[in-house]
């Protein structure tokens, strides 16, 4: 059976295996890990090979995407649905760091404080940890307060400020978030040199991001002795830019996908959805780094 | 491209491939809807098995059967597999099943990833029955996986918490899928407004979805951290609080009751004008109702939590925010009993199903504005008051539903129409043992019966008696609707493509059996004014 055109009513695929794979690949990933939490050996492996099989099933799903989208099985409603999908995934993402700035939020305006002392006739501070001093950043913890010689937890010399990398990495996102703009008017205006290298800059940028993150991740556990183990602070500080920091991977390589794309020819001023999804996710961790820097870093 | 097709009219006649294949790879939202419902039944009656372990172990004081570690797995599994396991989705396999062909479209709008998000669920809850036979036991610190029990709990809280993430990704996978139908493949003349109400409670359910789930994800990976990592979410000599825990978690947890309950409503709003053969009264604000109660879902969480130790203008908030929700869902309530009012009602067992809803949903609903009244909650906190509560509304609540639309569709989906004099028997069992399991709970939460606890004080040894005896009654009972099913599977009196005399919708108006691909094209006139979808003048009255 020859390619139908887009006319031709909405495309429901066949049979796919590749969803099995991924859940068996999501399986894998889950016992290899949990067990490998509780030391046995080589569960490791199995998680890795989890892993493996995800990223197969992700090239084998999204070639068959890729290639029903090439041969014109797709039409204007079924890019819709692609739309609508990508857009609240995107919405999900965003409550799950909702979740993690709720933590912040809470622990700086109630958990913090009331461990000082404030609040309504509150004895919390001088039943539990009479030294402790409510400051955010946190570097001492409660139960170490004044008692440094047998803390458990890592106490940092500082805290990461606002106006060093951070500021840097701030100008960088938000840059990259102006080359993916202007490599999407460069596809609409058919101006293909200016659609590649906006594309090109953007993954370099997001590269260049990663790199100065790491950097800054080196610094503050080896020299700060900033860590996940130095209280709440670290705690936070270190999902929320961690999650963030994997979330810039991972579109960074979505990016580098529709690089190779856009350099093989698949996009036209009129069909460029992928482009567009990962454009929009680009959008996403570039405001969730604004949230991140002032909450976390800066004020 | 011999591998892929558009669903044009040549697949209509196609027959679906055959074997094993064909579960593992469809992509057809009846097979997809088939599989989650038969997901859903099987994890109903593992769920429904540990549920008689507690009961049991409750019929009288002292420890008879197991030992309390043992009984806080069952409570704790139980609650976890009926949540996530059976009701959710059942819902989800409704979905699937009915959206498309109410709105008149071919199929779910993402249906590769409508096969992923079920095939999700068999590995995550075989992750997590696992647990019960690792070294330290199954989780049993409770559904809501409290810090500092889950921070310091054995080691299958790891395994819980990452089947939970698989949970996660396929409720936000089937929800997105939802939205996308809904929003996007509705045949021409299907507006908004002209929606069945399943079709409007479940947008909005997918919605809670994607706005929670990834919440529940967020607070189960600081759990994991927590554990593992050194991060101290939920220590307070790291500047943490365990009660932050619990925020985040009800932040989850209370849309999440909602996620349980809203397409049940959707269901009762379709199968109450069928056999009251009368519209739905109300239509508008029925859709208003349930937004309402979607939108305030996200701001009652703390009424959970009234003795943790809040700030009273926080209780206060929170003590009337929750009141609040009365309201619309008083409207619903209402509107139920208006579309009754003066019908022509004949009582099939939907019906019957759909009005014990009506009437034991409300009784939970009394008993949950008791809870939110914060000065009384102080009493009823952590007693069996509560689980007489949520299992009003979620057992005569959302598993009547489930099962009054199972007998509703059954028809439709099999084309063969079921027992009635069995069906008839099942719901009065049903009906009658619910109530005796449950009501009696009330009292003993009144006078001081704490949950989640194998022994009690011999003054309680009454009423947990009646209770056990109607929960194995109870449970018992649903073998017979097990057995209808599958009997109306295999065989019956051949239904027609109507079903009910009252029946109004898209999904009426194809053969029952409905055929393997049904609307690959739009609804025509004829069948969208049969389904009281075109203004009278139009369908050429
Ligand atoms: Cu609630």
């Amino acid at each position: 059976m020859s390619a139908h055109a887009p006319a031709d009513g909405y495309y429901v695929p066949h049979g796919s295996y590749w969803p099995i794979i991924g859940s068996i690949a999501l399986f894998l990933i889950a016992i290899g890990f949990a067990n490998y939490l509780h030391d046995l050996a080589n569960a490791q492996y199995i998680a890795l090979l989890g892993v493996a099989l995800l990223l197969v099933m992700i090239v084998g799903w999204f070639g068959s995407v890729i290639h029903e989208s090439t041969h014109g099985f797709y039409n204007t409603q079924v890019d819709k649905s692609f739309r609508w999908g990508m857009g609240w995934f995107i919405f999900s993402e965003v409550m799950f760091f909702a979740a993690f700035f709720g933590a912040l939020f809470y622990v700086r305006t109630f958990s913090v404080p009331w461990l000082g002392g404030a609040g309504d006739e509150v004895s919390t501070q001088a039943m539990l940890w009479p030294y402790f001093d409510a400051v955010w950043p946190l570097v001492y913890p409660p139960s170490d307060a004044h008692t440094l010689s047998q803390t458990a937890f890592d106490i940092p010399k500082a805290t990461v400020p606002a106006w060093g990398l951070p500021a840097l990495n701030t100008a960088i996102l938000l840059s990259s978030g102006v080359t993916i703009t202007w490599s999407h008017w460069g596809l609409l205006d058919k101006n293909r040199l200016q659609f590649i290298a906006g594309l090109f800059a953007t993954v370099a940028l997001g590269i260049l991001f990663l790199s100065i993150q790491a950097y800054e991740y080196g610094h503050a556990i080896h020299e700060l002795n900033l860590t996940l183990n130095s209280g709440v602070y670290g705690s936070l500080f270190y999902m929320l830019t961690g999650f963030h920091g994997l979330h810039v991977t991972l579109g960074a390589l979505i990016l580098t996908v529709v690089f190779f794309r856009a350099l093989f020819g698949h996009f036209s001023e009129h069909q460029h959805f992928a482009f567009e999804a990962a454009a929009w996710y680009w959008h996403f961790v570039d405001v969730v780094w604004l949230g991140l820097f002032i909450f976390v870093y800066w004020l | 491209m011999s591998h892929a097709t558009t669903a044009s009219h040549d697949d209509l006649h196609a027959a679906p491939p055959r074997g094993l294949s064909r579960w593992l790879f469809t992509t057809n939202h009846k097979d997809i809807g088939t599989l989650y419902l038969l997901f859903s039944l099987l994890m109903f009656l593992v769920g429904g098995t540990m549920a008689l372990v507690v009961r049991a172990e409750l019929f009288q004081p002292g420890l008879q059967f197991v030992d309390p570690l043992f009984f806080n797995q069952m409570t704790t599994m139980h609650a976890l597999i009926m949540i996530f396991g059976a009701v959710m989705p059942a819902f989800t396999g409704l979905a699937n099943w009915l959206i498309p062909m109410m709105i008149g479209a071919p199929d779910m709008a993402l249906p590769r990833m409508n096969n992923w998000s079920f095939w999700i669920l068999p590995f995550a809850f075989t992750l997590l029955l696992s647990t019960l036979f690792m070294e330290g036991g199954a989780p049993a610190g409770g559904w809501t996986m409290y810090a500092p029990l889950s921070v310091q709990g054995p080691p299958s809280i790891d395994f819980l918490i990452l089947a939970i993430h698989m949970m996660g990704i396929s409720s936000i996978m089937g929800a997105i899928n939802v939205i996308a139908t809904i929003l996007n493949l509705r045949a021409p003349g299907v507006t908004l407004m002209k929606m069945p109400l399943f079709v409007w409670t479940w947008l909005i359910t997918a919605y809670l979805l994607i706005a929670v789930m990834p919440v529940l994800a967020g607070v189960v990976t600081m759990t994991l951290t927590d554990r593992h990592f050194g991060t101290s979410f939920f220590d307070a000599a790291g500047g943490g609080d365990p009660i932050l825990f619990q925020h985040i978690f009800w932040f989850f947890g209370h849309p999440e009751v909602y996620i349980l309950i809203l397409p049940a409503f959707g269901i009762i709003s379709q199968i109450i004008p069928t056999f009251a053969r009368k519209p739905l009264f109300g239509y508008s604000s029925m859709v208003y109702a349930t937004a309402s109660i979607a939108f305030l879902s996200f701001i009652v969480w703390a009424h959970h939590m009234f003795t943790v130790g809040m700030p009273v203008a926080g209780q206060l908030f929170f003590m009337y925010s929750t009141m609040l929700i009365a309201v619309p869902t008083g409207v619903k309530v209402f509107n139920w009993v208006a579309t009754m009012w003066r019908g022509a009602m004949t009582f099939e067992t939907p019906m019957l199903f759909a009005i014990a809803f009506v009437f034991l949903f409300t009784i939970g609903g009394f008993s949950g504005l008791m809870l939110a009244i914060a000065p009384a909650d102080y009493q009823y906190h952590d007693t069996y008051f509560v689980v007489a509560h949520f299992h009003y509304v979620l057992v005569p609540g959302a598993v009547f539903s489930i099962m009054a639309a199972a007998y509703f569709w059954l028809p439709k989906w099999t084309g063969h129409q079921y027992n009635e004099t069995l069906g008839k028997i099942h719901f009065w069992l049903s009906a009658i043992s619910v109530n005796i399991t449950f009501f009696p709970q009330h009292f003993l939460g009144l006078a001081g019966m704490p949950r989640r606890i194998p022994d009690y004080s011999l003054q309680f040894a009454g009423f947990n008696e009646i209770s056990s005896v109607g929960a194995f009654l109870f449970g018992l009972s649903q073998l017979l609707f097990v057995y209808i099913v599958i009997k109306t599977i295999r065989g019956g009196e051949p239904a027609t493509a109507q079903v009910w005399e009252g029946a109004r919708g898209l999904e009426w108006t194809v053969p029952s059996p409905a055929p393997y691909h049904t609307f690959a094209t739009a609804p025509d006139n004829k069948a969208m004014s049969a389904a009281g979808m075109l203004p009278a003048a139009e369908a050429g009255h």
